[in-house]
């Protein structure tokens, strides 16, 4: 597990190791143009479309970047949105099917399978009620923050090897942080509405939230210590190859800490069995009893786009990401259509392909997630709110805990490990993915080391 | 050239130090307590957004993070010990905003003037800087474990010092704000049949 | 060079930092409401924030302070959480006692 840590080294180089990090193998790989890129700050990598743009059409830099960022918004835009449609019919469909009867069956022909876009009609004919309680500044701005903050969080997830709005440093802690924040708008809409009702399940969703925040944050630190870092394409590619490699089989800690990941992500997104902020059987409909058409269908945007992107968040940190259960597609195919066609394995119209599978692949395992989450709700009652903190504080925190400090002994300790599948080790992960991501060097970086960096580059540009 | 006009970075630092100063502005100016938790969210977020324009990645998120999210416990704490009177504020008088105003412009413009005095802090920045050199995530890391890879010292006992205040600060807050029960609540309870 | 056509320098953040710290002051100042005393408190640490990550980074200034303008913004962080949280439960307490959060309104010791 720890490649060039021998027994007897002094406790700083192990300790470099176990936190090694992505960082210092870059610049062999970075190409030319976004060493000036750096300089902006929020982008590392370069960006091939903005390359295609600049290069091929020849725009100026600004506008090349103006439409890589409008593509990619509309594109985020589109999943959240064509997602939430999607969500709510399936959900129509799970709870009929679990309740013995058969769901939307007549708009649009079979399945009813339109009968959101029916719904999403009916919503925005309807009248936008501000109540004359309510504080109408933050009543109107609330659904907004809701959605927004379910909306950023997509803009740091992968959906195939670099295939990500902004490649994050610290992906996995900016997800978390941002998916945190959409409780904001629901205490927002609870206290703006006027309305008891509103605010009781504003006040419950606040302590549930920031309660559940706690062992989120443990659980995502195990497949973190794993990758040895916190850069979601790298986490999803230190998983290629079999299934084997999953993190969930990586060892007992990991597995097990994805069940607690998986409750704390239902709670945090605030699905039943610990949707206590929209309890109808006691609050009427919780934090958005006085909504009504647009508004009351951001907040449930917001609610599936960020179920959506926490199975999206489980199906990386635990499910290989973009990788299938066999390497099909990267070691069977491509290399396949390589031979036949006499390209290489790196050309880019196969690497589109590959990722154009990989992020199928990673959508279908989300949607898998997101289903799961619905069977859940049909099936568990709805906990109490003393029930819910007590699955928070006396279990989710301690299970966490104990995964975590047990990760730690397994990253050690690596022999001890006992997962067996673990062991197998098939399909290995491409030699590749070690030269990108790179490790740790045990010298410090001199200055001459980026002298010479800023030699080679420059000779680049001459050349 | 409008291409030489139009540079992103640029572009989003005004953005949202605009957005950061301006609801900064106005959690001063308003009265309304919940308003005010909403602006200041506004206010770090923006301030979030600066620190990745840095390259300090770690350090916006960890502001998404702790900051934004402590804010929003500011917000409960408003809601709930202003709920009873919902939109009652507590009026601040006008002579004291005259002296704040005063005071506070005074002090801006000598901020601003010790800003732009010193030559060196608005020299045009290096024209490239190696990516390895920005990514600091795995650098602050080993540094908060006490190892440094470019020779500074580690920063490995504050840390631990900071850890132990944290749990001091969490025993404390929990021992000041914990629910004492009141002799009338508990002879009112002994009362209930 | 004027500041608003040039590059984005250090000057350019620690006038931002200049602005929040400003605020921050003038909220803590003329705030009544105790949780707007606290809030003040937080835009003054974040604008102390903005200035240490703007010396910090390399991209603003090639003799930046390297990671230790972020470590330090990382402590003002963890502590500005420890201290909302010690502030919280006083102005909790001072609520149970006083009914109200009017910080004018602790004059207990006054003579």
């Amino acid at each position: 597990m720890l490649p060039g840590v021998q027994v007897g080294q002094p406790v700083a180089h192990r300790l470099a190791y176990l936190w090694r990090a992505p960082a210092w193998g870059r610049p062999l790989l970075v190409e030319r143009s976004s060493w000036d890129r750096c300089r902006r700050g929020l982008s590392i990598e370069g960006n091939d479309v903005v390359e295609f743009f600049e290069a091929t059409l020849n725009w100026p830099s600004w506008l090349a970047w103006t439409a890589v960022a409008l593509i990619q918004c509309f594109l985020l835009i589109n999943l959240v949105a064509g997602g939430a449609l999607f969500f709510i019919w399936l959900e129509r469909k799970v709870a009929g099917r679990i309740q013995d009867r058969l769901g939307p069956t007549r708009v649009g022909g079979k399945f009813g399978w339109l009968q959101t876009l029916a719904d999403g009609i009916k919503l925005l004919a309807k009248e936008d009620i501000v109540p004359k309680e309510a504080d109408p500044f933050l009543f109107r701005m609330a659904p907004y923050v809701s959605f927004t903050a379910s909306f950023c969080g997509w803009l740091a997830l992968p959906f195939a090897d670099n295939w990500v709005g902004q490649r994050l440093n610290v992906a996995v802690f900016f997800i978390v942080a941002i998916v945190g924040l959409e409780v904001f708008g629901v205490i927002l809409a609870g206290y703006a509405s006027g309305s008891k009702w509103s605010l009781f399940g504003a006040m419950r969703e606040a302590a549930q939230v920031v309660s559940y925040e706690v062992p989120l944050g443990l659980c995502i630190v195990v497949p973190v210590m794993i990758a040895g870092s916190m850069d979601l394409v790298t986490i999803g590619n230190k998983q290629a190859g079999y299934f084997t490699n999953w993190f969930i089989f990586h060892d007992p800690a990991a597995f097990v800490v994805f069940w607690v990941y998986f409750t704390c992500a239902v709670a945090s997104v605030n699905r039943a069995p610990f949707d206590l902020a929209e309890a109808e059987s006691e609050l009427v409909a919780g934090f958005h009893t006085e909504y009504s058409g647009l508004r009351w269908s951001f907040f449930f945007m917001a609610e599936y786009g960020s179920m959506l992107l926490v199975s999206a968040l489980a199906a990386i940190l635990f499910f290989g990401g973009w990788h299938g259960p066999f390497p099909i597609i990267s070691q069977g195919l491509v290399p396949a259509l390589a031979a036949m066609t006499g390209a290489s394995v790196d050309s880019p119209v196969l690497v589109y392909l590959a990722n154009l599978a990989g992020c199928a692949n990673l959508i279908f395992k989300a949607v898998i997630g997101v289903t799961v989450m619905m069977w859940v709700r049909w099936t568990l009652p709805r906990l109490r709110i003393d029930q819910v903190l007590t699955t928070c504080l006396k279990y989710c925190v301690p299970l966490a805990a104990l995964c975590f400090l047990a990760e730690v002994w397994f990253q050690l300790y690596p022999h001890t490990n006992p997962m067996p599948l673990n062991r197998l080790q098939w399909g290995a992960p491409r030699a590749s993915i070690e030269v990108r991501e790179g490790w740790l060097p045990l010298s410090p970086v001199s200055p001459d080391d980026v002298q010479e960096a800023q030699l080679t580059h420059s000779q680049e540009h001459r050349g | 050239m409008i291409g030489a006009v139009i540079d992103w970075s640029a572009f989003l630092f005004y953005l949202f130090a605009a957005v950061a100063c301006g609801f900064a502005l106005a959690v001063v100016l308003s009265n309304h307590i919940v308003h005010m938790a909403f602006y200041l969210t506004l206010a770090l977020g923006a301030t979030a957004g600066l620190f990745l324009l840095t390259g300090s990645q770690f350090v916006g998120a960890m502001q998404f993070m702790i900051y934004v999210g402590g804010t929003l416990v500011l917000l409960v704490f408003g809601v709930m010990l202003t709920a009873q009177h919902r939109f009652v504020s507590i009026r601040t008088r006008a002579g004291e905003w005259i002296t704040a105003a005063v005071l506070g412009g005074a002090l801006l413009m000598l901020l601003g003037y010790v800003a732009w005095a010193v030559p060196d802090w608005h020299a045009a920045p290096p024209a490239h800087v190696p990516p390895e050199q920005v990514e600091s995530t795995s650098r602050l890391g080993l540094a908060l474990t006490g190892v440094r890879m470019d020779g500074g010292s580690g920063y490995a006992l504050p840390f631990v010092i900071v850890s132990v205040h944290l749990l001091v600060v969490l025993i404390g807050a929990g021992y000041l704000a914990r629910a004492r029960v009141r002799v009338s609540d508990a002879a009112a309870r002994k009362e209930m049949p | 060079m004027t500041p608003w056509l040039g590059p984005i320098t250090v000057s350019h953040y620690l006038t931002v930092g200049a602005v929040l710290f400003v605020a921050g002051v003038v909220c803590m100042a003329v705030k009544r409401n105790a949780l707007g005393v606290l809030m003040g408190v937080e835009l003054v640490l974040n604008g102390a924030n903005v200035n240490f990550v703007a010396f910090g980074s390399p991209l603003l200034r090639s003799t930046s302070l390297g990671i230790d303008g972020q470590l330090l913004a990382l402590f003002v962080i963890v502590l500005a959480a420890a201290e909302a949280a010690v502030a919280l439960a006083i102005a909790l307490n001072f609520y149970n006692n006083f009914a109200t959060i009017d910080v004018d309104r602790a004059d207990e010791l006054k003579g």
